[in-house]
């Protein structure tokens, strides 16, 4: 229990330390990869049910960007198969309820449900890593000043800046706090009256804090609006960067490469 | 320059379950002095402290900060002239980057980009973190989040720095460098501290409180060697002072 | 429970999205427009608390289970409705950024599930009236309660109803219902006890704070009209979406006839190697060796479903490409680790 709330810790600390690689990719203004990243997910997820083979090529994205920016695979990986069961424990519906076969591979007869079960993670598995790569190689204050560039309300970029420069400090009180009690606890697992003591005791510390914060704020003439300085230029690698991705996915939504493909290579025998 | 007086008459403050923290304190700061609170916990000195930006508003008495009496009006002005720096140097960082924290306080004046960056510039040289510009505030340690604090009030540059147990925390090596860069400030410093160690070092007065009073106010070295004085407001020689434990 | 990405059609995920932005604006201008400059921080640390706390599972008795806290309620209670449903929407996308749950087209759905029904429906509709100025013990527990599990109960219906109309996953309305609602009341009763639990804790040591909470929400400063629209621009386009895909595939919703029809053709032709290969060759019109080609066959072309996008070329095609991805891609970075590791700036 308390593993999961360290285990956060560190990931969503180390995901941002992978941002500051100084790579081709992450030197790129942080409104094109947030773009790309939207019309990628899209294209994505706009595919039909049943489809496997379309989405292939879209893992190239993904691979490249790891290559480019020097990013660790493994620890990727771990991060998606951590978040998995959900998907796996919906989609793993699809074969129940959709038994007529679809496909005949040789012997092996597969039925819509595999078929669409099969999509659903090869989907998972593009959608999800598309936002772990795009933290990875931007970096989350980054993204947010983003989005508020992109058109997002700044009361809602800064909420999600103070959120994210509090919530390392919330974590390390909250693990404090477990520690403590699992010193004196023999192994019993957290009852509910001592959690809601921990939670109350927590709530009122935080609350606390709000108010120094607010102190602080005000002894540098906070006036309501917190403002941020930020340098952005969207220049022509970017432009280029942005172009490139969405022809790539767009294109491959529209047409169907992996077919051509593989009816030129199979034609080509004697 | 009369722009650098702190004036504090007869302050009084109750909170308003009706405790009084503070029963009539008075003294004057001039320019560029260096003056230490100090107090046994609960004496009132970071009540104290609260009511110089405005922050606290006395139920009694006034304070007046260089050329204005400190009103719900002047607290703007007041807190331009006034930096506080306090206890916990996460309070005060809540920005995503060093550089954020330090700008905050010069956009909020209203001053050009250019103007903020130079600012946030020389302020990062002055508390020497400049090469931690970009860095997240959690991933500093406990001596270089202090002097980023202290760095993101000096962008604003005030006239006076109040601060709130500056030392605290900090292993040796951090205190001694914060000290020699406090030591270097032209600033007048109002600091309240359990440190005496470091008001001998930094601090040429010291006003003792106890119970929401002033029990004395004047030369530290000869109020250090008052121990009578001290024991009777629940401090203790500085360290130094007490004697070589290995000749005793 | 969250909806993912890759249950989501884009559609659906559009519309949420729509309404999720719309809400969010507005939100902002009201926590704008309230002029107190404290709800800035508040809202931040707040957020990092619920955050925080998500992660903190407690064991519930007799069953050896465990729970926690959404957050939800308890923000509403203490922020506010606009205020609070910011807060949650930056912990929603904190949690898509970095861990991954649910996916970025779904978040639009995942704020609006576990943002608006709490704030917009279950504070001010149930919680505020039966709680009232001054409530009792156990009146204040009640009206917690009630206000969680209506909150989780109308989440999880919208969870439901999203993914039923995306149509990817192959789960009936009827049984996805069965399966969500009971759990999320099981949920939402937990939710509601520890809410009420540390409200209740908060009133007795410092009720000032609940106080204070209390008196800058009154039922007027609600967004109702807002939130209204944005239900009402969200139920038309998904009501056109569905009719139209109900004109289209008169089958409707539900898993489908073509299947059945699929089976009666594939049946037919026997479970032979060589009618299987015959299949094969009928779907690609390819494999020389065996002397098929298209149209030779009997049952000749393609399967008939134009949603069936899996054909034999198109997964070689496929696996191909991948593959020369996946090359590239490793010799891409071995030539990044062997020259100098990516250093901080």
């Amino acid at each position: 229990m308390s593993s999961k709330i360290d285990r956060a810790f560190y990931d969503i600390g180390h995901l941002d330390t992978l941002a500051e690689g100084s790579s081709a990719l992450h030197r790129l203004d942080p409104r094109a990869k947030v773009l790309a990243t939207a019309v990628f997910v899209v294209s994505v997820v706009s595919f039909g049910k049943y489809e496997i083979a379309r989405l292939l090529p879209f893992f190239l994205y993904p691979v490249l960007v790891i290559a480019l920016a020097d990013l660790p695979v493994f620890f990727l990986l771990r991060k998606l198969l951590i978040v998995s069961p959900f998907v796996l424990f919906v989609g793993i519906f699809n074969p129940w309820f959709d038994r007529a076969v679809l496909v005949e591979l040789g012997p092996v007869a597969l039925s819509g449900g595999w078929v669409s079960f099969l999509s659903l993670l090869l989907r998972f598995a593009l959608t999800v890593g598309a936002a772990l790569l795009l933290i990875a190689t931007t970096g989350f204050t980054a993204v947010c000043m983003a989005l508020e560039k992109l058109g997002a309300p700044r009361i809602f970029a800064v909420q999600l800046l103070l959120l994210y420069r509090y919530l390392f400090i919330l974590i390390e009180e909250s693990i404090r706090m477990i520690r403590a009690h699992a010193l004196r606890s023999f192994g019993t697992g957290l009852r509910y009256r001592v959690f809601l003591q921990i939670l109350g005791n927590l709530l009122l510390r935080t609350m606390d804090r709000a108010q120094r914060i607010h102190m602080a704020m005000l002894c540098r003439a906070f006036t309501g609006e917190i403002r941020i300085m930020r340098q952005f230029r969207f220049g022509r690698r970017e432009f280029f960067y942005l172009t490139g991705c969405c022809a790539f996915f767009i294109g491959l939504r529209l047409t169907d490469l992996p077919s051509l493909v593989g009816r030129f290579l199979l034609e080509m025998g004697p | 320059m009369s722009h650098h007086i702190v004036e504090v008459r007869d302050l009084e403050f109750s909170y308003p379950d009706a405790t009084q923290a503070l029963g009539g304190v008075s003294f004057t700061v001039r320019h560029g002095e260096a003056v230490a609170i100090v107090g046994a916990n609960g004496a009132g000195k970071s009540t104290l402290l609260l009511h110089l930006n405005g922050y606290l508003v006395p139920t009694a008495g006034q304070v007046r900060i260089g050329d204005y009496q400190l009103t719900r009006e002047t607290v703007r002005e007041v807190r331009r002239t006034v930096g506080m720096v306090f206890q916990d140097p996460d309070d005060q960082l809540f920005l995503s980057t060093v550089f954020d924290d330090v700008a905050f306080g010069p956009l909020n004046l209203g001053l050009a980009p250019e103007d903020v960056a130079r600012r946030v510039e020389q302020a990062l040289d002055k508390v020497g973190v400049g090469h931690l510009r970009d860095r997240p505030p959690h991933r500093l340690s406990t001596g270089q989040k202090r002097r980023v604090a202290i760095a993101s009030v000096l962008s604003m540059s005030p006239d006076i720095l109040v601060m709130d147990e500056p030392t605290a925390g900090l292993d040796p090596r951090a205190r001694t460098q914060l000290i020699t860069l406090l030591q270097g400030f032209e600033h007048s410093k109002i600091i309240a501290t359990h440190d005496l160690d470091m008001v001998v070092d930094l601090c040429e007065r010291t006003i003792v409180m106890h119970d929401g009073r002033v029990q004395a106010d004047g030369a530290t070295m000869e109020i250090f060697a008052n121990a009578e004085l001290l024991a009777g407001c629940g401090l203790e020689k500085p360290l130094r002072m007490q004697g070589c434990p290995a000749c005793r | 429970m969250h909806m993912a990405d890759a249950l989501l059609s884009p559609t659906v995920g559009a519309t949420m999205w729509t309404a999720t932005a719309a809400t969010t604006m507005a939100c902002a201008a009201m926590v704008k427009k309230s002029l107190d400059d404290r709800k800035v921080p508040l809202m931040g640390v707040l957020a990092a608390f619920v955050f925080a706390v998500q992660m903190i599972n407690f064991t519930i008795p007799g069953t050896g289970s465990s729970g926690h806290l959404g957050g939800g309620l308890l923000l509403a209670i203490l922020l506010g409705p606009p205020a609070a449903f910011l807060a949650i929407g930056s912990v929603l996308t904190v949690q898509a950024l970095f861990f991954a749950d649910g996916g970025l087209l779904a978040l639009g759905c995942n704020i609006f599930n576990l943002g608006v029904f709490p704030c917009f429906i279950a504070y001010p509709l149930l919680y505020i009236p039966l709680a009232g100025k001054n409530p009792t013990p156990g009146r204040l527990l009640a009206a917690i309660l009630l206000a969680a599990v209506a909150g989780l109960q109308l989440g999880s219906l919208g969870v439901v109803l999203q993914t039923s109309l995306s149509g990817v996953s192959e789960l009936p309305f009827s049984s996805f219902i069965v399966l969500m609602q009971p759990i999320h009341l099981a949920i939402g009763v937990v939710e509601g006890l520890v809410t009420a639990g540390v409200v209740s804790f908060i009133w007795k040591a410092r009720p000032e704070i609940l106080e204070k909470a209390a008196s800058g929400q009154g039922l007027g400063s609600l967004p109702v009209k807002p939130v209204l629209a944005g239900l009402l621009a969200a139920t038309l386009v998904t009501g056109g979406f569905l009719s139209w895909y109900a004109s289209e595939h008169p089958d409707g919703l539900e898993w489908s006839m073509f299947k059945v029809s699929g089976q009666e053709e594939l049946e037919g032709q026997g479970g032979s190697l060589h009618d299987s290969l015959g299949t094969l060759q009928e779907k690609t019109s390819l494999l020389p060796d065996y002397g098929f080609r298209a149209g030779e066959s009997g049952a000749g072309e393609e399967a008939a479903d134009p949603r069936l996008g899996t054909s034999v070329a198109g997964l070689v095609g496929g696996g191909l490409v991948l593959l020369m991805g996946l090359g590239l891609g490793f010799l891409l970075k071995r030539r990044n680790s062997g020259a100098a590791p990516a250093t901080r700036r």
